[in-house]
């Protein structure tokens, strides 16, 4: 339980996909001029981390790994299949996010109408298949590992993108010189947040 | 992405295809895409030339490949298509540096595979590949790769020679004597907030340079 909890606050604070890896950095950009719509763009890469990462990681471990295959027989002990990794990633993601749609569409128009437009950008977003990537190589040992660190990484991505959405609210009143204007000004204080964030290193509950 | 529109058809001024996304409409600090993975392989000069290599090969190839195909894809799945081809790519990309540069290889650890997800080059499929024939393509591919690695190998050059001494692993700064004149390494630059922040001056420098970049709210 404590190591659960242990890497719930890491992924959120020390290892945010932000501010230490730089992840889902263009919708971060695109999408946080107002808070109410990075709010539903950060609830949807919750929701989608949240499946993702367990599923995956239940792939690599029962398909992909060397010597995943062993429960389909001896022969298959030797099998190694890493190489396919990307590729079978980036399939299970852009199909759970299409069935995701599907289903929220199906049983909560409300929802929908609120995480539906950016769940088609979310198959692409980098933070996603960097969770999954992630979890690959720093071997989680067991689905629950895998699934606090899904959702922990995207309640820090949440709060990343919730955060400078209200910054930039309020930067709308501030004298920014003019080339700074946007894209820079953005990127500065981006900067400025991990350099907060950092404080937070080498946090170990 | 809002610069597509106003790119008419070059075909015939190819050149002008390679040369401007190197600088006014470069991928990462005009049209804001590929950032992911872009600062994070920054901290040293090798890794991000790498990163630059393996980046302009797979948009050049993967432009053509989709340019070649791009009257027998059906509308409706393109992404699902385009994403195949590119993962297809990354995968080889990810093994050729698996066998001849390990080492970088595993510096760059997941980001290699996050090249999948790098936004210019999806958005490169999308808004060139699908619509041209497949020479203009691959040039379009290169200078936009390029245009990617030219920022990647600029912000890694400040960072490494500010934040460990050294330019692509000569030390410079032993060299010229400064640690023993006092000259600390200004370890802050090995940071990862720092590249956000010296990419940020970078959009600064050029827009303040050329004005008409400047972004109206």
């Amino acid at each position: 339980m404590e190591n659960l909890l242990n890497i719930f606050v890491k992924s959120i604070f020390v290892d945010n996909m932000i501010f230490a890896y730089f992840l889902g950095m263009c919708s971060y950009l695109a999408v946080s001029k107002t808070v109410k719509t990075s709010m539903g763009l950060g609830l949807a890469v919750i929701f989608v981390l949240l499946i993702t990462v367990p599923v995956n990681f239940l792939i690599e471990k029962y398909l992909l790994k060397k010597g995943a295959l062993i429960w389909l027989g001896n022969g298959f002990g030797d099998v190694d299949l890493s190489f396919l990794t990307f590729i079978v990633f980036i399939a299970v993601i852009a199909a759970i996010v299409q069935l995701v749609e599907m289903i929220i569409e199906k049983f909560s128009s409300s929802l929908y109408n609120s995480l539906g437009i950016f769940l088609p950008l979310i198959a692409v977003n980098c933070a996603i298949l960097g969770a999954s990537l992630f979890m690959q190589e720093r071997e989680y040992a067991n689905l629950g590992e895998a699934t606090v660190f899904g959702l922990g990484s995207g309640v820090g991505w949440l709060l990343a993108i919730v955060g400078i959405a209200a910054i930039r609210e309020k930067l709308k009143y501030s004298n920014v010189p003019d080339p700074l204007k946007g894209l820079g000004i953005t990127f500065i204080i981006t900067g400025l947040m991990a350099i907060g964030f950092m404080g937070f290193m080498g946090i170990n509950l | 992405m809002s610069n597509q529109e106003k790119e008419p058809m070059f075909s015939a001024k190819n050149i002008k295809l390679f040369t401007t996304p190197l600088g006014r409409d470069n991928p990462i600090t005009m049209q804001v895409l590929g950032i992911c993975s872009a600062l994070a392989v920054t901290v040293k000069l090798k890794p991000a030339f790498v990163m630059a290599l393996s980046v302009i090969a797979v948009i050049a190839i993967s432009n053509v490949v989709i340019s070649v195909m791009r009257k027998f894809i059906p509308d409706r799945i393109r992404i699902i298509v385009q994403l195949v081809v590119i993962a297809t790519l990354v995968i080889l990309v990810d093994q050729v540096l698996k066998a001849y540069a390990f080492e970088v290889s595993k510096q760059l650890s997941v980001f290699v595979g996050l090249i999948i997800t790098n936004c210019i080059i999806m958005g490169r499929l999308e808004a060139f590949a699908l619509a041209n024939k497949p020479w203009p393509s691959f040039i379009d591919g290169l200078g936009n790769g390029a245009g990617y690695g030219l920022i990647l190998v600029i912000v890694a050059f400040f960072r490494e020679f500010l934040g460990s001494g050294t330019i692509y692993g000569y030390p410079v700064m032993e060299k010229l004597g400064l640690y023993a004149a006092g000259y600390e390494n200004n370890g802050m630059m090995i940071l990862p907030p720092m590249a956000l922040i010296v990419v940020g001056l970078m959009i600064w420098v050029q827009r303040s340079r050329d004005r008409s970049l400047i972004e109206k709210n």
